[in-house]
Formats: C-alpha cells, sequence, structure tokens
C-alpha cells in the first residue's frame, strides 16, 4: 500500500488554477491573516518553519528576509526565479500551471513582511505556455482586488504591492540571482559581484530580496499551519516537503511533492515504479546536472534532504533526480553535462568560459576513443583551477559533476582511454605552471 | 520592408515601460515583440528597438546576441527544437535529434530552402519528465520517439 503524503505546494485539487476554485479552498486566507500581523511576526513565522530555499542553495528563508533594511525610504523589490533551467529540473512549471494563486499569495505576503513596492517573476523563455498562463492568473489576481491599489481596501491595510511577469529568452545563467537582476534591467545576464548582496544593492540598485518560485509558494501553507507545525513535517534539518523532479531511467518520471528526508530507493522503486526492465541503478544525479552524482551501490540508506546528502559529498540542489540505469555510457554523460556548462558560460570569467571548453573538447576526445592516460587528470586538474575562480557559482557547477564522475567511476574513464596515444604539451612553459608535475608529457 | 509597429503596439511598448523603474528594462518584452512581429531580429529591428527606448544600438545587439532565443537570422515557419540535454539523451533524446535531422535534411540552426522548417538542437527545456522531447514553436511534445516525430511534422506541412 502507498503510503500518504502531504502535499501542501501541489495539493490535488481539479482547476485549481482559477481563482474561485483557489478561493473555495481557503485561498488568500493566509494574505489576509498575514497582513494583520506586523512585518516581524510574519518573518518570525517565516524562521519558525525552517524554511530553506528551494532553488539549490538551501539558505534559511526567514533569515535572509530579515537581512532587507527597515529604515529606509528607498523602493524594495522581490524578484522571484522562475528561471528554472537545471537539466533535470521541471518543478517550477507546475506551479505556474496548477497552483499560481498560492504563487501570488506568497509573494504578497513577502512583500508585507520586507515592505516592498513590487515584484518581477521572471520565467524562462522556453516557458511560452507558462508565462501566459501564470499572467493570465496574475490579471485575474488584479481583477479581484487581490493584488496592486485595489488590495487596501480587500485586505483593509495601508500596504499594495504590484506583481510582473518578465520572460527569459534562453540563458542558464539567468538563474543565477545577480545575473537575473541584470537580465530584468535590460542587459546581458552577466553575474554581479558579491558583496554588495541583493538584499542591500539589488534591482535598480535598491534592496532585493531573490526566492525561488516554490520557496514563495510555500509560505501560504506555512502561514496556515504555523511555522512550528511546517518544520514538523520531513527531516528535522532540512524541513517541509520538496517538489522531486524525476527523471531519466524509471517508470514512472514526473514531479512528485514528498517530505524531505524520504528515502532514495523509495522515491524510485515505490514512487516512481522502477527501472525499465528491472536493470540495475549504475547512478543517480540527485539534484540536477550540476550536482555531484551517487553510484548505484551507494543509494541504499540515501536520505533526501540537504544534510544527508552532505554526508556523500552532494546536495539536494533544485531535487532534480536523474536515474541512470546500467546500461549507461557514464563518459557520455559527462560529456553532455560538461557540453552544456560550455555552452551556457557567460563567458565573464577566463577560468570558466576557457576551462568549461577544455573539458568540453578533452571529453570529446575521451569519448571519441582518442584520449591518452593523462586526459583523465587533467580533467580534474581544470575542475581545481575553476572552482572557486568565478564571480558566480556556474564554474563550481561546471567542475562538480565532472569531478564527481570521475572520482565515482574513474575506471570508467580510463576504459576509454587510447593506450597508444601520448600527449604532447604543445606549450611547455604552461605545462610547468600546472600543478599536477606530471601533466608535462613526454614526447 | 517599412520597420515600424503599429499605434496598438507602441501603446503595448509604452505598458512594458511602465512596468519598470527605468526605461531599458522593457528591453526584453520589446524584443521578443519585434521577433514575433518579423520572425527574426535583424540589425535594423534592433536599431529601431533602440531608437524606441533610446539606448544605444550597440547595447541592443549586445543583448539580443546573448540571448540563444532571440534570432540573428530569419528561421524557419516552423522553428523545430529537440533536446538532447541528460534526462532526454538517457532516453534516446540524440537520436531522436539526428532522425529528425535527416528527416528534415537539416543540421543545427539552418533553415529549409522553402521557409517552412528549421532546427535547433536544443538544451534542456524543462521537460524532463516527458523526455525525449520536441518542441514545435512554442509548444511542447512529450515522450516522443521516431514516428511521433512523423506524425508531427508530417501534420505540419
Amino acid at each position: 500500500m502507498m503510503t500518504e503524503y502531504p502535499r501542501i505546494v501541489l495539493p490535488d485539487i481539479p482547476d485549481l488554477h482559477k481563482i474561485e476554485v483557489y478561493k473555495a479552498h481557503n485561498g488568500y486566507q493566509a494574505a489576509a491573516k498575514s497582513l494583520k500581523m506586523t512585518p516581524d511576526e510574519v518573518i518570525n513565522e517565516v524562521k519558525a518553519s525552517k524554511l530553506r530555499g528551494r532553488g539549490g542553495a538551501c539558505f534559511p528563508t526567514g533569515l535572509k528576509w530579515s537581512f532587507m533594511p527597515k529604515s529606509t525610504d528607498k523602493p524594495k523589490y522581490l524578484a522571484v526565479n522562475g528561471d528554472e533551467s537545471e537539466p533535470g529540473s521541471f518543478k517550477d512549471r507546475q506551479i505556474f500551471e496548477h497552483n499560481p494563486h498560492q504563487l501570488i499569495e506568497g509573494i504578497l505576503i513577502a512583500g508585507y513582511s520586507m515592505n516592498l513596492k513590487a515584484a518581477y517573476v521572471y520565467i524562462r523563455g522556453e516557458y511560452h505556455k507558462w508565462v501566459k498562463l501564470f499572467q493570465d492568473a496574475v490579471d485575474e489576481a488584479y481583477a479581484n482586488g487581490y493584488v496592486g491599489e485595489k488590495m487596501k481596501s480587500t485586505f483593509g491595510t495601508n500596504f499594495s504591492m504590484d506583481i510582473y511577469v518578465h520572460k527569459g529568452a534562453g540563458a542558464y545563467i539567468c538563474g543565477e540571482e545577480t545575473s537575473l537582476m541584470n537580465s530584468l534591467e535590460g542587459d546581458r545576464g552577466y553575474p554581479r559581484f558579491k558583496p554588495p548582496f541583493p538584499a542591500q544593492v539589488g534591482l535598480w540598485q535598491m534592496p532585493t530580496t531573490v526566492n525561488n518560485v516554490e520557496t514563495i509558494a510555500t509560505i501560504p501553507p506555512i502561514m496556515n499551519m504555523g511555522g512550528v507545525e511546517y518544520a514538523k513535517i520531513g527531516a528535522p534539518g532540512h524541513p517541509g516537503t520538496i517538489l522531486f523532479g524525476v527523471s531519466g531511467h524509471v517508470n514512472k518520471p514526473g514531479v512528485y511533492e514528498l517530505p524531505t528526508g524520504i528515502p532514495l530507493k523509495t522515491l524510485i522503486y515505490d514512487i516512481c515504479g522502477g527501472v525499465p526492465g528491472n536493470k540495475k541503478i549504475k547512478a543517480v544525479i540527485p539534484g540536477g546536472s550540476s550536482m555531484p552524482p551517487l553510484r548505484g551501490d551507494e543509494i541504499e540508506d540515501v536520505l533526501m534532504d540537504e544534510e544527508s546528502l552532505k554526508k556523500y559529498g552532494t546536495h539536494i540542489g533544485t531535487a532534480g533526480v536523474m536515474v541512470m540505469d546500467e546500461d549507461t555510457d557514464i563518459v557520455a554523460v559527462t560529456l553532455r553535462i560538461a557540453h552544456f556548462y560550455h555552452h551556457e558560460s557567460c563567458g565573464q570569467c577566463t577560468p570558466c568560459r576557457e576551462g568549461t571548453g577544455w573539458m568540453d573538447k578533452i571529453l570529446k576526445r575521451l569519448v571519441a576513443g582518442e584520449g591518452s592516460q593523462k586526459d583523465v587528470d587533467l580533467l580534474l586538474s581544470i575542475c581545481d583551477n575553476i572552482e572557486g575562480n568565478t564571480i558566480c557559482a556556474l564554474g563550481d557547477a561546471a567542475a562538480w559533476p565532472v569531478r564527481g564522475f570521475i572520482q565515482k567511476f574513474r575506471e570508467e574513464f580510463e576504459a576509454k582511454v587510447k593506450d597508444t596515444r601520448v600527449f604532447v604539451a604543445p606549450n611547455v612553459v604552461h605545462g610547468k605552471r600546472l600543478s599536477h608535475k606530471d601533466l608535462v608529457f613526454k614526447v | 520592408m517599412q520597420i515600424e509597429f503599429t499605434t496598438e503596439e507602441l501603446q503595448e511598448v509604452q505598458h512594458h515601460i511602465s512596468k519598470y523603474p527605468e526605461k531599458k528594462a522593457a528591453l526584453m518584452p520589446v524584443l521578443w515583440m519585434a521577433q514575433k512581429k518579423w520572425g527574426w531580429l535583424s540589425q535594423d529591428v534592433m536599431h529601431y528597438v533602440g531608437e524606441l527606448l533610446d539606448l544605444p544600438a550597440s547595447h541592443v545587439e549586445g543583448v539580443a546576441t546573448f540571448y540563444t532565443m532571440y534570432f540573428k537570422k530569419p528561421m524557419g515557419k516552423y522553428h523545430i527544437q529537440v533536446c538532447t540535454n541528460v534526462s532526454c539523451m538517457l532516453l534516446k533524446g540524440k537520436e531522436l535529434y539526428d532522425y529528425t535531422s535527416n528527416k528534415l535534411g537539416l543540421k543545427h540552426n539552418e533553415r529549409s530552402e522553402d521557409g517552412m522548417f528549421s532546427l535547433e538542437e536544443v538544451e534542456c527545456m524543462g521537460a524532463c519528465g516527458g523526455a525525449p522531447m520536441i518542441a514545435v514553436n512554442e509548444d511542447f511534445y512529450e515522450y516522443m520517439n521516431n514516428q511521433k516525430v512523423d506524425e508531427v511534422l508530417d501534420n505540419l506541412k
């Protein structure tokens, strides 16, 4: 028998995207309740829920909100990150389609607690249909007096804010919060240096908070049930429910809302119906393509929350779980991931711009059977030289999976090597600068 | 070709400008409008958008060329996008791309001579649960195979 799990972000209610249906199921009551509290009380409730951001970094949401300056006349903004470009991640679009008003309500609560002027919801360009669906929901909310000037009389307060939808145009990097802000401002999506952090200097130089769509959509249920109650769901260190997007070699791929800390094997075998053909699992990426993989033989006791996954050297990320069966060519998968990051590197920082290209090329020759013995170590050396040396985390995101796959499946990489191939360093001076001495090759 | 928005479209441009504290931020939405109207962003179109928003042509071009979804050359009436990223690749997305490429006789970012089709090998579109997937213009088609690609493409003609 299947266990019943709580569903609070994507409840099983038909037509919930319509405002009448949403209202009939307690819709906008959390906002009404929150707007009668003081802003600090709202933030404290979110802190008590121990909610951690669902965009990948798992930063405590209440704490992030409390960083926003209080005594300032400057307009303050919220940017809601619906760029959702991480390969393996396809959860936010379910919220736009099935529960958009809960996201809008969450924005209002966030807006009130930080006294914001407006929120911009950044949705990736490929989601044409979902941009329209969400814009329709926003228009509906305006027409019903829940957003904008009219919300003052609806909720009986002095607070009002606006919500705007902004459509991206195909750039993975814009999921990075400072890049997203540049993109919103009409610039190329280049990440900005931090500090200053967005809470001080964000959109149009004003204090800004950036939250993931799922994070904001989780706020109304938290206000309804109370932070302490919410914190009891799932794993204590990373509580709540998460939208797991499961793809790859499983019988029933899809988005499933489940409590954190659920065993990975339950997720794959009970919820997603196991692996087609009853094949063995070779590898699982637990949180989108930038997270290091798990080996099939180490998933036995893995629990799906940030604190548990850390013990295995990986992270929950965006909870995009990619399952690979025993026949998967790991080196080819690594190449595909490396190629993606090469394509998506914005080109601002040299280690990432050049390094991702090198990794792409080296992996191409390994897959083609033209790699040398030294190539595997060269890849690791490049990872070391990218990670931590770039403005934003795309560099790390490119390095982690390559290093992770080599560390866990080194034998597969070495099996691809052509023994007779001798690496010739084209530039000896450059070769000597590398930390790995043995990278200077004999001719 | 006369490059100018109609009066209604100019009102829409004004609406986009009104959403942001600075005019420059309306650039992406207005580029989307321009691409919808003219099919792609020629240099003339980019310069026109720049004039509308008081932005230097270099800035408009810089932005338009940064984002892959703004077309810098004419694309087909039906722009076929096939995902080959990890989740799709695991379920034969690359083979599906090769099949589509052979069927259309087109390579990555090429357009057929009659202007009907163009093909793009795209990065993850966020439909991993329906892998392998393709998109035709703005519509997603999930759980694809060669036969289904035939059905979708043949119905477009």
